[in-house]
């Protein structure tokens, strides 16, 4: 076992490299661009064989990703943010194709406006793609669910394209230290892809990706590929067993911590909810009993691990790092969803923070946990939260007044 | 080549691409298709982005005897990339013999081939991507009923240009634009020419880098003629000089053909419901005499 001090980014990079990809479709983009920097420095110093080719954007890489798989290698690429949005289409019309790939997505929020740090909308917008999608905490986990998802990817009973999922800048650019595991162990847990029937050779001419013509045929094809995606939820347990057995560490759809016994729970994905579990060591010794539950994998959707997990607890409240508009977040409607009718089922509370990589502070977690235990107890269910704190107000009114003040300068009438 | 394409009775007999497709009667893109794929050969995977003849392969049915993939509008060269690579890689690692390869094509419409898809054309060129384009160009977005692109022709009538003076824009010239990337080949081929598409196919199959074939396909539903007129409309084209049959290759353009006499061009706009606007109710002489003068001043310049 080799230990080394790597970032998200080198942990995604690293992964790559282990599960021996042939081919990486490219196009930089912050915060990703790190992993395609190393991987291309890899493959021309000759420590990777096959190819990286430069593409002109991310639809482009992401066409050109699912067509190589198709053709029969294995395939690895990246993303973040717009360019995810950018080659949407693509992201929406190759899972279709059962050509299995891993695509690397650093979450940044999304424009307008503009900016660099980590929420969840960007991969969330895949979440009707057909796109399996893992979301990770640490960068040990990183590196560990690129290879377990290229096994997943590639099973017969699954055959779908994987998202990896770290958090922009928190996770991308933070280095940890990270188990590298001996290529021969890799190689055991990970055998070379075997591209079944889904392949391009003069030999045996196939069409791949045709059209159909009416509502049964296409229902019957997007209902299989559902199939598939929540085939791999048994899939998964299976595999992550033979991942423990291979490298002695636990995985599963869902990560929980101090959740057994707890009456309050935090739900939250990536890395943030590292925070809610040191918030919630710290509740622990105020002699409040929180948790943390952290579901690994969104698609396929872990429905019965969670209602299992927050069965009796008195408050969950799911902190979304991201916001549909109009209607709020995902995570928490999704959870409904999967609660509703449970006997003993939790109150469930909706709070929105950490967008564009904004600070979840200790005493939030704290505040929150206290309000959501004091609603339980009156059986009531808090109105969504959007958190925001009366200091951030007075700094964004700072910067209005310095925008007033430069536009007078300029002599523009208010 | 010993078997090398010189006259009419030295073109492929055998014809390899089925029949019993959608595409319309007289379909002068499907008539260039038959005539491309019978050279091409059935070693080949042709790449396709949206457009009339994303209709060919209908689950479960293909005129093809080879490959296909369908990927979208604006990305089939990005496809061609990656079964390119992919082909490639598996040759060099030797998990394919090399039997097994494959000619990577690509296959799309005026609309993609000159608008949507253009960027993801330029890169491959770029690149240096070793496949063969093959646009089929009617003028119009075809598939969708005939709305104008950027390969419409001036003063035609489209489904979005149905005053008097039909489309006020040119058609943009995409074998400039292949040639300014200094791509190993470009032709312009028709289908009512078959040697000489034969002859070009042959050449663009013998050669390596980034190359096109454009085809110009007469259209009967989107340029309004009857279809039996496919083939005479597509000679017209060129004796009139509407349709140069040209080559570039090793940096220098080649014009295959001179027409000499050149027809009038009313001659060929007659021929088609989407320029009748330009005869009546009365001749508009002004517009007649302005499209004569492009194709006089383009013709001018290449005698030179």
């Amino acid at each position: 076992m080799n230990r080394q001090l790597l970032t998200g980014n080198a942990a995604a990079a690293w992964g790559a490299r282990l599960a021996q990809v042939d081919y990486v479709p490219a196009f930089p983009i912050t915060p990703q661009t790190e992993i395609i920097e190393t991987l291309a420095r890899w493959f021309e110093r000759g420590e990777m064989t096959g190819r990286l080719t430069m593409l002109e954007s991310e639809h482009s890489m992401v066409t050109a990703a699912a067509a190589a798989a198709a053709t029969g290698v294995r395939v690895f690429t990246a993303t973040s943010s717009q360019g995810l949005l950018y080659a949407m289409e693509m992201v929406f019309t190759v899972p279709g194709w059962r050509a299995p790939f891993v695509l690397v997505n650093v979450s940044r929020g999304l424009a307008s406006p503009i900016t660099l740090e980590s929420d969840h909308n960007d991969v969330l917008a895949t979440r009707d793609s057909g796109f399996l999608q893992v979301h990770c905490a640490t960068c040990q986990e990183v590196l560990d669910h690129v290879l377990l998802a290229y096994r997943i990817a590639e099973d017969s009973r699954v055959r779908l394209p994987v998202i990896v999922n770290l958090d922009g800048f928190t996770l991308s650019f933070t280095r940890e230290p990270v188990d590298l595991p001996a290529a021969e162990a890799v190689q055991q847990f990970l055998p070379p892809f075997d591209p079944q029937n889904v392949r391009f050779r003069a030999s045996k001419p196939v069409s791949q990706a045709v059209a159909v013509l009416a509502g049964s045929p296409y229902s019957y094809f997007r209902y299989e590929t559902h199939l598939a995606a929540q085939q791999a939820l048994s899939v998964l347990d299976e595999i992550a067993e033979q991942f423990f057995q291979a490298f002695g560490r636990r995985t599963g759809p869902l990560a929980t911590y101090r959740s057994e016994d707890a009456d309050m729970v935090f739900v939250m994905i990536g890395a943030g909810a590292t925070k809610a579990c040191e918030a919630a060591d710290r509740l622990r010794e105020a002699g409040v009993a929180a948790g943390v539950v952290r579901p690994r994998w969104l698609r396929p959707y872990p429905a019965a691990a969670l209602r299992a997990a927050l069965a009796g607890k008195k408050a969950v409240a799911v902190i979304d790092q991201d916001l549909s508009m109009g209607q709020g977040g995902v995570l928490h409607a999704e959870l409904a969803a999967a609660l509703y009718g449970m006997p003993n089922a939790p109150m469930l509370a909706s709070i929105i923070g950490g967008l564009g990589g904004r600070n979840i502070p200790p005493e939030e977690f704290y505040e929150i946990a206290k309000r959501m235990l004091g609603f339980a107890a009156r059986g009531e269910t808090p109105p969504p939260q959007l958190l925001f704190t009366e200091r951030e107000l007075r700094q964004v009114r700072k910067l209005q007044a310095i925008a007033v003040v430069e536009r007078k300068e300029l002599g523009e009438k208010p | 080549m010993s078997d090398a394409i010189r006259r009419m009775k030295d073109l492929p007999s055998t014809h390899l691409l089925g029949t019993g497709t959608p595409m319309c009667a007289g379909c002068g893109g499907l008539e260039a298709l038959h005539q491309i794929y019978d050279v091409l050969g059935t070693n080949t995977v042709f790449v396709n982005a949206a457009g009339c003849m994303t209709l060919l392969s209908v689950y479960p049915f293909t005129p093809f005897r080879g490959s296909w993939l369908y990927t979208a509008m604006a990305c089939a060269p990005a496809g061609a990339q990656g079964v390119r690579d992919a082909l490639d890689i598996l040759l060099t690692s030797k998990r394919l013999p090399p039997e097994d390869d494959l000619q990577t094509i690509v296959l799309t419409g005026d609309g993609a081939a000159y608008g949507m898809g253009l960027s993801s054309t330029s890169a491959a060129i770029d690149r240096n991507l070793d496949f063969l384009y093959i646009c089929y160009d009617n003028e119009g977005y075809g598939n969708t009923g005939q709305q104008s692109s950027p390969a419409t022709p001036h003063a035609a009538q489209t489904a979005t240009n149905t005053g008097s003076r039909g489309f006020p824009g040119y058609k943009k010239d995409l074998f400039g634009i292949w040639a300014a990337h200094r791509p190993a080949y470009v032709a312009t081929v028709i289908g009512a020419e078959p040697l000489d598409l034969a002859k070009k196919i042959e050449k663009a199959k013998s050669l390596r880098g980034p190359r096109l074939i454009l085809a110009l396909a007469p259209c009967p539903t989107g340029w309004d003629f009857d279809p039996a007129e496919s083939v005479e409309i597509g000679r017209l084209a060129v004796r009139s000089g509407v349709w140069p049959l040209k080559e570039y290759i090793d940096g220098k353009v080649i014009h295959n053909h001179v027409p000499h006499p050149r027809a009038p061009v009313e001659e060929y706009l007659k021929t088609q419901g989407r320029f009748a606007h330009l005869f009546s109710p009365e001749r508009n002489d002004a517009l007649l005499g302005e499209i004569q003068a492009h194709i006089d001043a383009y013709w001018a310049a290449v005698n030179k």
